[in-house]
C-alpha cells in the first residue's frame, strides 16, 4: 500500500524529498497512482498511465541515485488532454479524435519529460478547451472535489482545465498542465483553490498542443502554490523554433524571483472591474488583497483600462473565427472518427455532426458566420481593432504601474447544471481573465479566500509582457499574506 | 481585334500564372518536393493537418519571391501577411490554404512584351505572392473510391497576377513565354510545365473597342502555352457569339476541354465559395530586412531584356536575333561562349540556323546539344582562317553533330581543307572551259546565265574544296580574257 502522506507535499517539498532521498520516486509515484484511482468518481482523467508513470519514476530514481538529478526527477503530474502525447491516446475531450493516438510529443511534455516529470495521465477538459465548466467535453463532466459546506450538489471545477485544476486540487496530481485561452487555466484555479499561472503569449510552445484559439492558446502550469508554479514555468517555458509565435528570449530563473519583497511596486486596481457585475463578498475578498500587498509595502494605485467592457464581445467573435478554421481539420479523411455517407459532403456532415458536442458546434457556427463575407469588416475586422485598443490600455496602464491586482472570476464555484442552457451567462465567467489573454499578458490567479458558502475565491495579478518574474514575485506575497490552507472536502488520500 | 458578325471586338485578358518555387522543401515544412515520387512519401505532418502542428515560412521560398518581385521590376512590400483561405477538401488536410490576401509580398511591377512587329508592349504585374499548392485527388484509382496523394501539398507557389493588359491569345501567349525566361534567368522557377511547376488562370473578357471591361470568365489551370493561347480563342469567340446574340456573359469558373478544344461551365458565380480569408494566427507578419532586399537587388543576374539590349549594342546583333538568342538564358550564354573573339554575327547565324535545326531535329535543348560552344567556336574559326568554305563547313558541322567530334579532326581525317592554291584552281577552270567549249562560246555570245553553271562544274572537279572567292575571281579573269 502507497503511502498518502506523500500526496500532501508541494511540489518544492516533494522535490527535496526526493532529493534527500526520504522517498523514491517510484513510492511517490505509487502514491499518486492510487489517488488517481481513488478520485475517479470526479472524472478528472480521461486517461490515467500508471505503468508508463511508474517506468518513467523508476528512469527518476536511477538518476537520483547516481546525484545526476533533473530539476523535476520524480515529480507526478497530469497533463491536460489537449497536450499530443506519443503514443498515448489525445482526445481534446472530443469524439471527432476518437482513438487518435499521436507519433508525437508536444514540446512543451516533452520538455518536462527532460525535466525529470513523470506522467500520471491525460486529464479531462471542456470539449476543444471551449468551455468554463468542464461540462462539454464528450467522456462526461468533472467534478470539482469542493462541495458547498451542507450542500451535497456537485459543483463544476472550472474550465476549461477542469480535470488539471480537479486532479492537483484534490492531491491526485502535484502539478498539471492547462492551456488558458479566456481563462482556462485562471478560472478552474480559483474555484479549485490552487494556483494556475496564464504565462505571457509565445513564451511556452503551442506545438503539439491542440489548437483552439492559435492567438490566443496559452499553455501554462496548474500547481498548489506560487512556488511550485514557478518551478513549472522554469521547465515548460522557452524558445521553440517550429511555433512561429514562440518568443526567441531566455527563460529566467523563475523561482529566484519569489524573493518576499515587493516594496513600492506599484498594483494597479482597474476601476472598470467593478463595473462588471462584481459581487460584494468578491469585491470584498479583492479590496483584501489590496490591503495584504500594501501591508507587505506596494502602493495600490487606481488605474482605467476604459476598454474592458469590450473584451468579452472581442474575444467571443476571434476566439470562435481561429476556432472555426482551426477545426476544419478535423474532417474524417486521416485520422479521427469517420462516419461514411453516400457522398464527400454528407461525409463530412455527418463525420462532423457525430464527432462535435454542441457547445463546439455553436462556437464553429459563430466563427464561421463573422469571417463570413459582408460580416468580416463589422465583426472580425472591428474585434481585431478593438484587441489592439485593449492592448493599449494595458499599455498605458503599465506605465503607471508595475502589475495589476483583479479578481479571477466573477463567482465561486457553481453546481453542475446551472448555467449550461444559457451560453452567455456561462461566457461572463470570463470577463476579468479574457482583457489579459486578449493582449497576451502572464496572469497567476492565486487562492485569496473563501465565498460566503465556503468555496475558494482566487485573486489575479497581470503583469507586462514577459515579465512573469514581478507577476510571481507579487503574488509569492499575495499567498503569504492569504495562508489559504483550507482543503476540498474530497481529497485522495484521506480516508485511508 | 476580333472581327464578328455585326463588327470588331476586343479581347481583355488577364492571367493568374502560379509558378513552383524552385525549392527543396516546402513552404511550411522540411518536407521534400521531388517530382514523381511515390504517392504520400513526402509528406511531414504538418502537411498532413495532423492536432497541433504548426507552420513555420521557408525563408528559402521569401528569398526566391523577392527575387521574382525585383526581376518583374515591382514594388518589395517589407511587410505582408499570410492569410487562411479556407475551404474543404480532401486533398487540403487543414481545411484552409495559407495564402497571402490582402497584403502580398510583391506588388506591382512590369514586363515588357516584345510583338511581332517589331513594337513593345508593357504589361503591368499586379502582385507576386507566395502560398502552399494542395494535394492530388486521383479518382481513377478505384471504381468507388477516391485516393489522395498530398506530396503536392504545402509545396510553396508563387502566384503572379497580371494586370488585363493582354489583348489577344498571342499576347497571352508573348507573355507566358516572357515569364517563364524572367523566372529561368532568376532561378526562381524551372518553368516546366508539363511537370505542373508554371500552371496558369486566365481571365477572359470581350468588348467593343473603347468601351468598359465587360463581364469575365475564369478559365482554370491550363498547363502549356498552346492550351492558354487555344482556349483564350475558344472563349473569345463563345462569348462573341452570346454578345451578338444580345445575350449577356454570365461570371463563370470555366475548364479547358484539351481533347474537344473547348471551355465549359465550372460554377457560377452564385455557387463560388466564400473563403472566409483571415490572417493566419499561427504565423507572424513577414518582415524584410531592407538591407537583405538591396543584397538581393544587387545579385540579380542580368535579365532578358537588358540582355537583349546589350547584345544589340556589344555585338550589333539585330533586336530579332537578339532576341531569339536570349529568350533562353542557356542559349544567350551559349551564344557569348561562341561569339567572344570572333564575329559575332557568324556565331549567331551558326546558332540560330545549322544549331538549332539539328536541335529540333532530335528534341533536345541547348543545354543538350552535341555540339560545344568551343566546337562551334573552332568551326567558325576555320572559315575566317581560310581552311573551310561556308559550304564545306556545313558538311562539317553535319558530322560534328554526327560523330560529336572537334572540326578540326574532321577536316583532317577527311581531308576537307580548302584549296587555295591558284594554280590548282586555275587548271580546274582550264579543264572545265575545255571540256564545255560549247557552252563557253554560248557565254561569249552573251549567255551570262552560264556563269553559275561554271561554278558548279568546277567546284565539282575539285570535290568542293576550292575556295569559292578564289574560283570566283580567277573564273571571271579567265572569262573576260
Amino acid at each position: 500500500m502507497s503511502d498518502p502522506s506523500l500526496l500532501a507535499l508541494t511540489l518544492a517539498e516533494a522535490r527535496d524529498g526526493l532529493a534527500r532521498k526520504s522517498f523514491s520516486a517510484r513510492e511517490l509515484t505509487a502514491a499518486y497512482n492510487d489517488a488517481v484511482s481513488e478520485i475517479e468518481p470526479l472524472n478528472a482523467y480521461i486517461t490515467p498511465t500508471p505503468e508508463r508513470a511508474l517506468e518513467m519514476a523508476g528512469a527518476a530514481d536511477r538518476r537520483l541515485a547516481k546525484g545526476n538529478a533533473l530539476p523535476l526527477d520524480g515529480i507526478p503530474i497530469a497533463v491536460k488532454d489537449l497536450y499530443c502525447t506519443k503514443g498515448v491516446l489525445t482526445t481534446a475531450a472530443s469524439h471527432i479524435l476518437d482513438r487518435f493516438c499521436p507519433p508525437y510529443e508536444s514540446t512543451v511534455t516533452e520538455k518536462l519529460w527532460h525535466s525529470g516529470a513523470v506522467m500520471l495521465g491525460k486529464t479531462n477538459l471542456d470539449e476543444f478547451a471551449m468551455g468554463s465548466s468542464s461540462t462539454t467535453s464528450f467522456y462526461g463532466p468533472v467534478e470539482s472535489p469542493w462541495r458547498r459546506p451542507g450542500d451535497n450538489r456537485p459543483l463544476v471545477p472550472g474550465g476549461s482545465s477542469g480535470g488539471s485544476a480537479a486532479a492537483v486540487a484534490a492531491r491526485a496530481a502535484v502539478a498539471a498542465t492547462g492551456t488558458d485561452t479566456g481563462g482556462s487555466i485562471r478560472q478552474p484555479a480559483s474555484y479549485c483553490g490552487i494556483v494556475g499561472l496564464k504565462p505571457t503569449y509565445g513564451r511556452c510552445s503551442r506545438w503539439g498542443v491542440v489548437a483552439f484559439a492559435s492567438s490566443l492558446d496559452h499553455p501554462g502550469p496548474m500547481t498548489r502554490t506560487v512556488r511550485d508554479a514557478a518551478i513549472m514555468l522554469h521547465a515548460m517555458a522557452g524558445h521553440d523554433p517550429r511555433d512561429s509565435t514562440s518568443a526567441p528570449l531566455p527563460v529566467p530563473d523563475f523561482e529566484a524571483a519569489l524573493t518576499g519583497d515587493i516594496r513600492g511596486l506599484r498594483v494597479g486596481i482597474p476601476k472598470e472591474y467593478r463595473a462588471e457585475g462584481m459581487s460584494a463578498e468578491i469585491e470584498a475578498i479583492w479590496q483584501q488583497g489590496a490591503n495584504w500587498l500594501q501591508g507587505a509595502g506596494a502602493d495600490p494605485v487606481e488605474i482605467s483600462l476604459p476598454m474592458t467592457k469590450y473584451a468579452l464581445p472581442t474575444y467571443y467573435i476571434i476566439a470562435p473565427a481561429e476556432a472555426s478554421s482551426n477545426l476544419a481539420r478535423y474532417d474524417g479523411v486521416r485520422f479521427g472518427l469517420r462516419v461514411e455517407g453516400d457522398s464527400l459532403d454528407e461525409m463530412y456532415e455527418l463525420t462532423r455532426a457525430a464527432g462535435f458536442g454542441p457547445e463546439v458546434r455553436r462556437r464553429i457556427l459563430v466563427g464561421t458566420y463573422v469571417l463570413s463575407a459582408g460580416y468580416y469588416d463589422d465583426y472580425y475586422l472591428k474585434a481585431q481593432r478593438v484587441r489592439s485598443l485593449i492592448a493599449r490600455d494595458f499599455a498605458a496602464a503599465f506605465e503607471r504601474v508595475d502589475c495589476i491586482l483583479a479578481p479571477t472570476a466573477p463567482s465561486a464555484a457553481f453546481a453542475i447544471g446551472e448555467n449550461s442552457d444559457d451560453p452567455i451567462a456561462m461566457y461572463l465567467n470570463d470577463v476579468f481573465t479574457v482583457p489579459s489573454s486578449l493582449a497576451g499578458l502572464p496572469a497567476i490567479s492565486v487562492p485569496a479566500g473563501l465565498s460566503r458558502d465556503g468555496l475558494p475565491v482566487g485573486l489575479q495579478i497581470i503583469g507586462r509582457a514577459f515579465d512573469e518574474e514581478t507577476v510571481l514575485r507579487i503574488a509569492y506575497v499575495l499567498e503569504s499574506a492569504a495562508q489559504f490552507r483550507q482543503v476540498p472536502s474530497f481529497v485522495a488520500g484521506d480516508r485511508r | 481585334m476580333i472581327e464578328g458578325a455585326t463588327g470588331p471586338w476586343e479581347a481583355v485578358i488577364g492571367l493568374e500564372v502560379h509558378a513552383q518555387v524552385v525549392s527543396k522543401a516546402k513552404l511550411f515544412s522540411g518536407a521534400a518536393t521531388d517530382f514523381g515520387a511515390e504517392p504520400n512519401s513526402q509528406v511531414s505532418l504538418v502537411d498532413a493537418a495532423f492536432p497541433g502542428m504548426l507552420p513555420v515560412i521557408n525563408r528559402f521560398c521569401v528569398e526566391l519571391a523577392v527575387k521574382t518581385g525585383l526581376g518583374l521590376e515591382a514594388e518589395i512590400r517589407l511587410e505582408s501577411v499570410f492569410d487562411r483561405k479556407n475551404y474543404f477538401y480532401p486533398d487540403l488536410p487543414p481545411g484552409y490554404q495559407i495564402s497571402q490576401y490582402q497584403q502580398p509580398v510583391v506588388g506591382r511591377g512590369k514586363l515588357t512584351l516584345d510583338m511581332s512587329d517589331g513594337t513593345v508592349r508593357e504589361i503591368g504585374i499586379t502582385r507576386v505572392h507566395l502560398e502552399q499548392d494542395a494535394g492530388k485527388s486521383l479518382h481513377d484509382q478505384h471504381p468507388s473510391l477516391s485516393y489522395v496523394d498530398l506530396n503536392r501539398a504545402g509545396i510553396a507557389l508563387m502566384e503572379i497576377v497580371s494586370e488585363p493588359d493582354l489583348r489577344s491569345a498571342e499576347e497571352a501567349g508573348l507573355y507566358l513565354r516572357k515569364l517563364r525566361s524572367i523566372l529561368r534567368y532568376l532561378g526562381t522557377c524551372d518553368g516546366n510545365m508539363e511537370e505542373g511547376s508554371l500552371r496558369c488562370d486566365c481571365n477572359v473578357s470581350m468588348r467593343r473597342p473603347g468601351e468598359p471591361y465587360g463581364t469575365r470568365c475564369e478559365i482554370k489551370n491550363l498547363n502549356s502555352v498552346r492550351y492558354v493561347m487555344q482556349a483564350i480563342e475558344y472563349e473569345g469567340r463563345r462569348q462573341i457569339e452570346i454578345l451578338e446574340k444580345g445575350g449577356a456573359i454570365e461570371q463563370q469558373t470555366r475548364l479547358f476541354d484539351v481533347a474537344r478544344g473547348i471551355t465549359r461551365s465550372m460554377r457560377s458565380k452564385e455557387e463560388a465559395h466564400d473563403y472566409r480569408y483571415f490572417p493566419d494566427p499561427d504565423l507572424l507578419p513577414l518582415v524584410l530586412d531592407p538591407g537583405w532586399v538591396a543584397r538581393l537587388r544587387a545579385e540579380l543576374p542580368e535579365l532578358p531584356d537588358a540582355k537583349k539590349a546589350r547584345f544589340v549594342s556589344q555585338y550589333g546583333l539585330s533586336p530579332d536575333d537578339a532576341g531569339v538568342l536570349v529568350a533562353e538564358k542557356e542559349t544567350a550564354l551559349f551564344f557569348e561562349r561562341v561569339a567572344t573573339g570572333r564575329d559575332p554575327k557568324a556565331a549567331a547565324h551558326w546558332i540560330m540556323g545549322d544549331l538549332f535545326g539539328a536541335l529540333n531535329r532530335f528534341g533536345i535543348g541547348i543545354e543538350a546539344s552535341p555540339v560545344s560552344a568551343e566546337q562551334l567556336g573552332a568551326l567558325i574559326d576555320l572559315i575566317a582562317d581560310g581552311t573551310l568554305s561556308s559550304r564545306l563547313a556545313k558538311d562539317v558541322f553535319a558530322e560534328m553533330v554526327a560523330t560529336r567530334a572537334h572540326p578540326a579532326s574532321i577536316v583532317e581525317a577527311k581531308g576537307l581543307r580548302q584549296v587555295t592554291d591558284q594554280g590548282e584552281i586555275a587548271a580546274a577552270i582550264d579543264a572545265v572551259l575545255a571540256a564545255n567549249s560549247d557552252k563557253f562560246a554560248e557565254y561569249r555570245a552573251g549567255r551570262d546565265k552560264l556563269y553559275g553553271f561554271f561554278v558548279g562544274q568546277i567546284m565539282r572537279a575539285t570535290a568542293g574544296k576550292a575556295n569559292p572567292a578564289l574560283v570566283n575571281r580567277l573564273l571571271k579573269e579567265k572569262l573576260a580574257q
